[in-house]
Parts: C-alpha cells; sequence; structure tokens
C-alpha cells in the first residue's frame, strides 16, 4: 500500500500490539486524540484503555511507568509528544533505563521503544524541532534509530519490538507526511545497526539520516555528482563497515545532519573515519549541520536548518579540494 | 492508639455569578464600577488579539497559537491585582496577563510571527518571557521569588500552570520549595478543564487540584475562575499574605478554543460542553451586569470593539515589517561570542545565511 510515514508508523504499531500481547501504549494525548501526529489513531477502538493508555502530563511518567512495566514483563511502547520534552525524562532514559541491563550482568533488561517526534524545518513552536540523538546515543545503553522513509519506519519499529533493549524511535517530523512510498501491510523487519545506501557512486561519501537525506539527495542530483548516499538509519549502534566501505571506495566524505555542529554524530563518524581509514582520504573530511545553538523560534528557522544550499557548497568545497 | 493527624479543607469563592449578580459582601472593596469596566476593556482587548492571532495563523502570518478564548478573567483578574513590582512569571498561554502586564502588541505579535525578538521587553515589566516546556518554569518562580525575600525588596511572585501542568513533578517540587522556603508567591492553576485531548479527571483521582497545596504547606483556595471579581479577591488575599508564605489559588474556567490552532477538539470533547461552559463565559457576565446598571451599552461596546480592532490592526502592521537579523542568533548565545561560533557565524555570513538569491563570498 502507498504510505505516508504517520501510517506507515500506525501499521508497526498496529501489528506489534496484535504480535505481542505485552506491548501497551502509553504517553499523552494517545488515546482518543489518536496523537498529536495522529500516530496512534484507531488504536485505542482497536485495543481499548487498558492497552492503549492516555496519562497524565508527566515525562517521568511516562518513560519511569513503562521501565517498570519492561522490568516486568511488559513491553511497552510509551510516546513522548515532542523531542524537546524528553528532556525532563533524561534521568529516566540514561541513569535507568539505560543502565539496568549491565548493572545486573544481563540479569534485568529493559525491552521497551520509545517513539519521540524529532527535528524541524516546519515552522513549530520552541522545543518543538529538537535533534537529541547525541545526547541519547552518548553514554550507551540506548539504541537510536531515525527512519528517513515510510519503508524503514516501518520495518525498524517492527524489529525494534523484536528486540530486547530500550530502543529509542526518532519520527522526524517534517517526514511524516511528506511523500508517501510502497510499504507492505504484513510484518516485515528492517534490521538495526545496518545502514541503507540510499545512492550508489564513487567520488564522494555522504553519511547523513533523518530529514537530511532528502536535502543531500537534492544537492546530489542538483550538481550531478558521483556521490554515494549512506542513510545511517540507526545512530546507536553506528554501521562503521557501510561507512568505512565506501570511505575505501570513494576517498572524499561529507557529513550532513540537521542537530547542531559541535559534538554531534558527525564528530563521531569522522572521528572513526580518520581512526580507521585516513589515508584513504583527498580530501579532508567535511561537516554539514546546524549552527552551535539551540534551535531558534521559527522566524529563523531558515537561516539555521541546513538546506540544499548549504550541501551544495559543501560539495563543490570538497570536490575541488 | 488511632487519632486524626491531619485534616483539610479547600474554599470556593465566587463573587459575580454567570448572570451578572453580585454578591455584595465578598465583593472587593478596591473594585469599584469604574475599575470593573477597566477589567471588562482588558478581557475584552484580549479576546480580540486572541480572535487576530488565530486569524494570522490560518493566513499563515502567525505561528502555532494557544488562545485563551474563555479564560480572560483569570487571566486579568490575576494579573489586576499584582502591585508593579510584583513578577509574573507565565506559562504559555497567558496573553491576557502579559499584556495587561505592559507587553506591547508590537512586541507580542513579533513573538508569535515566530520571532525571538518578541521578548526582549519582558525584562523591563517585571514578567519572565513565554515557557513552553509545561511546568518547568514553577522552579524558577520559586527561586525569583527566594531572591525578593533575600533582597528584602518586598515584590511577590505570581505563576501559573495548567490543570495538565499540575501533574509534573516539577509542579510537586515547585510547591514544596515555596512551602519549605516560605517564600513570597502564589501558584495560579489555571485549570480550563482539558490538557489538549486529556480532561482533568484523567490528570489527577483527587476531587480538587486546590488541595495539591496542602500538602506543601499553603493555604489554598479554588475560586471561579470566570468571575473576574472572585480572581481578583483571591489573588489581592494571597499576595498580602506573601510574608507569611506562598499560596495557591485554582480557577475553574475552560478553554472555549481549540488546545492550539493545530488541535481538533472535536475529537475528544462534546459540543454540548463547551455550550454548557459557554453560559459561564467570563465577559458576557460582566457585560450583563454593567448593563443592568446603565453603565454600559450597544453603542460603547460597538466604540470599545473598533478603537480595540483599531489598535491590533496597527501593531500588525507594524509587526509585519518586522524584519530578522540571523547574525542574532549567534550574537546573543554567550556574554561574549567564543571564537569557534565566530568562525561559524563568518561562515554563515560569507555564505548569505545559504539564502536563494544571495551571492556568497
Ligand atoms: C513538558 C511538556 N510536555 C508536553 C508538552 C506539550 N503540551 C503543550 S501544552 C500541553 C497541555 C497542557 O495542559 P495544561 O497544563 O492543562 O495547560 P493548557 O494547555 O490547558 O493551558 C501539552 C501536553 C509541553 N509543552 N511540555
Ligand atoms: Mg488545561
Amino acid at each position: 500500500m502507498m504510505s505516508n510515514m504517520v501510517a506507515a508508523i500506525n501499521s508497526a504499531l498496529d501489528i506489534s500490539m496484535e504480535e505481542n500481547k505485552n506491548a501497551v501504549i502509553l504517553g499523552e494525548d494517545v488515546g482518543r486524540d489518536g496523537g498529536v501526529f495522529r500516530v496512534t489513531e484507531r488504536l485505542l477502538d482497536k485495543y481499548g484503555p487498558d492497552r492503549v493508555i492516555d496519562t497524565p502530563l508527566s515525562e517521568t511518567g511516562i518513560i519511569g511507568t513503562a521501565i517498570g512495566m519492561a522490568l516486568s514483563g511488559l513491553h511497552p511502547i510509551p510516546e513522548i509528544q515532542f523531542a524537546g520534552f524528553m528532556y525532563l525524562a533524561f534521568d529516566q532514559l540514561i541513569s535507568h533505563a539505560a543502565r539496568y541491563r549491565t548493572r545486573t550482568r544481563s540479569t534485568w533488561s529493559v525491552p521497551m521503544v520509545v517513539r519521540t517526534p524529532v527535528s524541524g524545518g516546519v515552522k513549530t513552536l520552541e522545543h518543538h524541532a529538537e535533534s537529541p540523538e547525541a545526547y541519547y546515543s552518548h553514554s550507551g545503553g540506548l539504541m537510536v534509530v531515525e527512519p528517513s522513509n515510510p519503508y524503514d519506519a516501518k520495518g525498524l519499529l517492527i524489529k525494534a519490538m523484536h528486540m530486547q533493549d530500550p530502543v529509542l524511535f526518532l519520527e522526524p517530523t517534517k517526514l511524516y507526511r511528506l511523500f508517501r512510498q510502497e510499504v507492505p501491510d504484513g510484518s516485515y523487519e528492517v534490521p538495526i545497526g545496518k545502514a541503507r545506501i540510499a545512492r550508489q557512486g564513487n567520488v564522494l561519501t555522504i553519511i547523513t539520516y533523518g530529514t537530511m537525506v532528502h536535502v543531500v539527495e537534492e544537492a546530489v542530483s542538483k550538481k550531478a555528482v558521483d556521490a554515494e548516499i549512506i542513510d545511517l538509519r540507526t545512530i546507536n549502534p553506528l554501521d562503521e563497515k557501510t561507512v568505512l566501505d565506501s570511505v575505501e571506495k570513494t576517498g572524499r566524505v561529507l557529513i550532513v545532519h540537521e542537530a547542531q555542529l559541535s559534538f554531534g554524530v558527525g564528530a563521531e563518524i569522522a572521528a572513526r573515519i580518520a581512526e580507521k581509514a585516513m589515508f584513504k582520504l583527498n580530501a579532508p573530511i567535511m561537516r554539514v549541520a546546524a549552527p552551535s545553538l539551540p534551535y531558534p523560534f521559527p522566524g529563523y528557522e531558515q537561516f539555521y536548518v541546513p538546506n540544499v544550499r548549504k550541501v551544495s557548497m559543501a560539495i563543490d568545497k570538497i570536490m575541488s579540494a | 492508639m488511632i487519632k486524626n493527624v491531619y485534616s483539610g479543607s479547600v474554599d470556593y469563592l465566587q463573587v459575580m455569578d454567570e448572570n451578572g449578580k453580585v454578591d455584595g459582601a465578598l465583593r472587593p472593596t478596591d473594585i469599584g464600577d469604574d475599575k470593573l469596566i477597566e477589567l471588562y476593556r482588558w478581557m475584552s482587548l484580549s479576546r480580540a488579539v486572541d480572535a487576530k492571532v488565530i486569524s494570522l495563523q490560518r493566513q499563515g502570518r502567525a505561528t502555532t497559537y494557544a488562545p485563551l478564548l474563555g479564560q480572560e478573567a483569570t487571566q486579568i483578574g490575576t494579573a489586576a491585582a499584582m502591585s508593579a513590582k510584583d513578577i509574573l512569571v507565565p506559562n504559555f498561554r497567558q496573553h491576557g496577563s502579559l499584556l495587561f502586564r505592559g507587553l506591547s502588541l508590537y512586541d507580542f505579535f513579533v513573538y508569535w510571527k515566530g520571532y525571538e525578538d518578541g521578548l526582549v521587553s519582558t525584562k523591563k515589566m517585571n514578567s519572565t518571557p513565554y515557557i513552553v516546556p509545561v511546568s518547568t518554569h514553577l522552579v524558577h518562580a520559586v527561586g525569583i521569588a527566594f531572591t525578593h525575600k533575600y533582597l528584602g525588596t518586598g515584590a511577590s511572585v505570581l505563576t501559573y500552570v495548567g490543570d495538565g501542568g499540575t501533574s509534573e513533578g516539577d509542579f510537586y517540587e515547585a510547591l514544596n520549595f515555596a512551602g519549605v522556603m516560605k517564600v513570597p508567591i502564589v501558584f495560579v492553576i489555571e485549570n480550563n478543564q482539558w490538557a489538549i485531548s486529556t480532561p482533568v479527571r484523567k490528570q489527577t483521582a483527587a476531587s480538587t487540584l486546590a488541595q495539591k497545596g496542602i500538602a506543601a504547606g499553603m493555604v489554598c483556595t479554588q475560586v471561579d475562575g470566570n468571575d473576574v471579581m472572585a480572581v481578583y479577591k483571591a489573588t489581592k488575599e494571597s499576595l498580602a499574605n506573601t510574608p507569611k508564605g506562598p499560596s495557591l489559588i485554582e480557577c475553574l474556567t475552560y478553554r472555549l478554543s481549540f488546545h492550539t490552532t493545530s488541535d481538533d477538539p472535536t475529537k475528544y470533547r462534546t459540543e454540548a460542553e463547551v455550550e454548557d461552559w459557554k453560559k459561564r463565559d467570563p465577559i458576557k457576565r460582566v457585560r450583563l451586569y454593567l448593563e443592568s446598571k446603565q453603565l454600559w451599552n450597544a453603542s460603547k461596546q460597538q466604540t470599545m470593539e473598533d478603537e480595540q480592532l483599531k489598535t491590533i490592526n496597527g501593531a500588525v502592521s507594524k509587526a509585519d515589517t518586522f524584519k530578522p537579523d540571523p547574525k542574532s542568533m549567534f550574537e546573543t548565545l554567550y556574554s561574549s561570542i567564543p571564537d569557534t561560533l565566530k568562525d561559524e557565524e563568518t561562515d554563515a555570513l560569507n555564505s548569505g545565511f545559504w539564502q536563494e538569491g544571495t551571492n556568497p563570498v
């Protein structure tokens, strides 16, 4: 069926709830309202209020309760309404969800999938356009996934629900309804920890994910450069092999993300390439990212979010280096 | 042995009922009819401004907006009870309070067009800026109140939280700190019955939100939040009591509109419920009272509406000419810009902020 990302994720949730009787959805406005983006639409009617729970307005409550559920045999799917409000539950995620398994030497585990909308480009209010993937990847213990298209979104979410670890599932709001794609009706998995080659190429490797996949694709087609585009899909654990194989082939690397430049995912990837493939490089590694400052109010967004022009200029620079 | 070690109760206050009938014994002595007309004008202005932003938003000229429709008495009644030196700590919906406290309509529209620049004047009007993450500002409010107690300024803090916001940990932490530190603060719960699609009964199993302050050791009241005199009276008394410590007021009101311009309330609540609350409209009842006293009529109403619309449209036109300076994002992040950020800024400037139609250096 042709689906946008909202429908694809909704279908993955439906399948997961069907497959796993211990799966429960909880969050603010996920029931009657179907979520503020309608991602959980119709699930309350189908699975009832014991499994699709409209919670009080409390992010710590949502994530902390989900951790308790996960510790005791359920497989919760908490939703945080926007990633900008997940910081209120940062402690629960970093100090508990991420650590429970290792601090009990794998006797306890926290199987859950935390869903939250991320990224901007759609002129939202303050705190509604965060790209926090680096924070959650930094200290280990949480798998961090961010799809760029409906097909991957559905398969990754189903896969996440088949895992026994906490998975953070980041959904770019801009991509929710941006385009449709053929998505199978039934259950299928997309592997976690495995990048997708979005475009084959020989002279430049562009590593990206989420919203920026589409910006990069447009820039590459405008420039008609023979670039290889890697859509990471999973931030943590990083698919280092796919990255290094490509770099070995092309010798040039551009990393593009919507999140801020400093101390970000791009820095991590660049460091790994520098450590393991430095002598395959024909040019310095380059990054395109948002400026190292908080996501601005919507009136300034156009000056902040990396766009096709910014990526194109970087491509020119790296190809002439 | 069993003995009762605690029992608490919460009083409910209403001064003017939904038909505009006033309980003379409870009427605040400093709200004469002239003052009431002034409050009526402010409530009406807030409502007119609200409608304006919504229409701008629908034309793509304003951002997502959270309307105050129906909550005018709560906002104007509380703000009007404050003295100039008191500090207002709002969340994201207190447009009426902020305008009353001196936020210019121009700044207001600049903010709702999506620019930080609309917030710059808040500091000099003794108000913190809008805060979006629910309840996170409440702890700041306590800290500000601490400062004023510490410095002995005699100022008090007044802060707002929604019914939904009372579920956040930050809410309880703020109440607890305020109670323990005995700081001069008034918490106003703007209970508009809904937090997006979630009704109050799903936020709490308690019968009132007001009683949540009891556990923090503070004086708690529930008022008819659509009765500007009751709101004013309760706030005034609470502010007068701040040298002794904090208090909490739950205002029972109703969000007559959508949660924000992105919301569709028909998904989760009935028209009958909304109609029922419209009968308790905070502005209508004041008008009924004023008309019954021959203090107001259709022509005065028309004149007021025309004047207000003119002022509003003037501010919108001026805000339409606002030009953002993207350098300000870089220049205002720290008190002085670090070298690495300066480099990023230079790169952005040389690249024309990557806008089409610019000539990169
Ligand atoms: C910490 C946090 N979580 C979620 C949101 C998204 N959100 C914005 S307003 C709102 C409901 C707030 O309800 P209430 O406190 O009753 O205030 P009201 O909107 O009714 O004024 C929610 C969930 C947010 N802004 N901040
Ligand atoms: Mg509310």
